[in-house]
């Protein structure tokens, strides 16, 4: 590490695209290990960070609505929106927190006469779990489920990012359950197109100061490579069969990202032959970009371009007891993490 | 929310499955990994198995979600 800022003379920048890598650096102390010229961005690879705020309101206003069950991952009902959260709206009998698309099918079963929206974020990790969740519904006929699909690419995000929002990410630590599903191979369009070293490790203090090691041994050379040392779990290819059930049941559309904005096929969208499924057309309901909190500088924080505690409100309107953001509300948030874990530390 | 969790197939019958991680059990679907046999460690995401995983990586794992939930139970708790 010490040679790679030695041959480039100035700030290293390293993104890591993952909540759990970020948790993981914070509970282990890595960024204190790290030469000084080695900083550590946490970029937008939490998913309910990266959630835009207008998919929040929908949901919410999905809640107030007799007729419908929300079934949701747990760490959506905080998030705050137009007019409270999940958690404190008053129809929050509505919600109902699943572990899986399986469980939100099941309530589905059990209740003939709600309809049933699944909260369906998260990238390609959970995405084929919606996709056979929405398979099983088609076969069975269960018409009373349908999903809002808030799910998202990776890839495309760091290439928006590299493109637009912060050229200055020098290379990336690339998530590690993500990579299960999609390959570390996936990763070659930001190596071969932007140049930056891409390295996909796993979640131990270990793997991820390797994953930096090898990431800093890369620019030192001045070659960019692909590479995964998360070898226990992570492949080439990926996993093929679930990736062949994404395809089959969602196909890529531009969408939104909180702090990137619209992004270029980074949403996955149910196919036409899915759409009876597909909540916002259930609902007749059109997404439109919605206002972020005022003062909230959620966006930034996920595009790597400041640290949370350069945002005004942190630490003091905006904390984990009560939260402004999503970064502050999700545990694996860059906010939250910083909360917890930086405050006290010298700055980086 | 995409840390996968190793745990051990101890019931299977077509792709659904019972799962142990830690002496805690629950329902999971192999529909993603059709090559899962009774007796595997998997890695558990969302209630899917996501890929076959080995002992050791399993419990460096396990070890990383103890401290993460460590983590996340102390003082200024955040939920999710």
């Amino acid at each position: 590490m010490n040679a790679a800022c030695k041959t480039l003379g100035r700030q290293i920048n390293i993104m890591e695209v993952c909540g759990t890598h970020t948790v993981s650096i914070f509970r282990n102390g890595i960024r204190s290990t790290l030469p000084e010229r080695i900083k550590l961005l946490s970029g937008p690879g939490c998913p309910v960070c990266v959630t835009d705020q207008s998919y929040i309101d929908i949901v919410l206003q999905l809640a107030d609505r007799d007729d419908c069950l929300i079934a949701t991952y747990g760490d959506m009902i905080r998030v705050p929106g137009n007019g409270g959260s999940l958690e404190t709206k008053q129809s929050s009998v509505n919600v109902k927190i699943v572990l899986s698309s399986e469980d939100a099918l099941q309530l589905a079963k059990d209740n003939p006469d709600k309809t049933i929206v699944f909260v369906a974020v998260g990238f390609e990790t959970t995405a084929p779990a919606t996709a056979v969740a929405v398979q099983e519904a088609e076969t069975k006929s269960i018409d009373n489920f349908c999903i809002l699909s808030g799910h998202k690419l990776v890839v495309p995000a760091m290439a928006a990012l590299l493109s637009g929002k912060n050229h200055n990410i020098d290379a990336f630590l690339c998530p590690g359950h993500v990579s299960v599903i999609i390959g570390f191979g996936a990763f070659a369009e930001i190596v071969e197109d932007f140049g930056r070293p891409c390295v996909v490790a796993g979640f131990e203090p270990m793997q991820i100061i390797e994953g930096l090691g090898e990431i800093c041994r890369q620019l030192s050379t001045g070659k960019a490579e692909l590479k995964s040392i998360y070898t226990a779990v992570v492949t080439e290819q990926g996993n093929t069969t679930a990736q062949k059930i994404i395809a089959e049941c969602f196909e890529p559309a531009d969408g939104y990202w909180r702090g990137l904005g619209k992004i270029e096929k980074s949403t996955l969208k149910l196919k036409d032959k899915y759409s009876r499924f597909d909540a916002l057309r259930r609902f007749n309901i059109t997404e439109t970009p919605a206002e972020e909190e005022k003062g909230c500088r959620c966006g930034e924080v996920l595009c790597g371009l400041i640290e949370p505690p350069e945002c005004k409100l942190f630490g003091k309107s905006c904390t984990p007891e009560t939260p402004v953001g999503p970064c502050m509300v999700s545990s694996e948030g860059a906010c939250a993490a910083w909360f917890k874990y930086g405050r006290e530390r010298k700055h980086r | 929310m995409c840390l996968a969790i190793p745990a051990r197939i101890v019931e299977l019958e077509k792709d659904n499955a019972v799962v142990d991680a830690m002496g805690n059990r629950w329902r999971a679907k192999t529909t993603l990994l059709p090559e899962a046999k009774l007796g595997d460690l998997v890695l558990i995401h969302a209630g899917f198995a996501i890929s076959l995983v080995d002992e050791e990586e399993a419990k460096k794992t396990w070890q990383l979600i103890a401290e993460i939930i460590d983590f996340e139970e102390t003082p200024n708790k955040v939920s999710g």
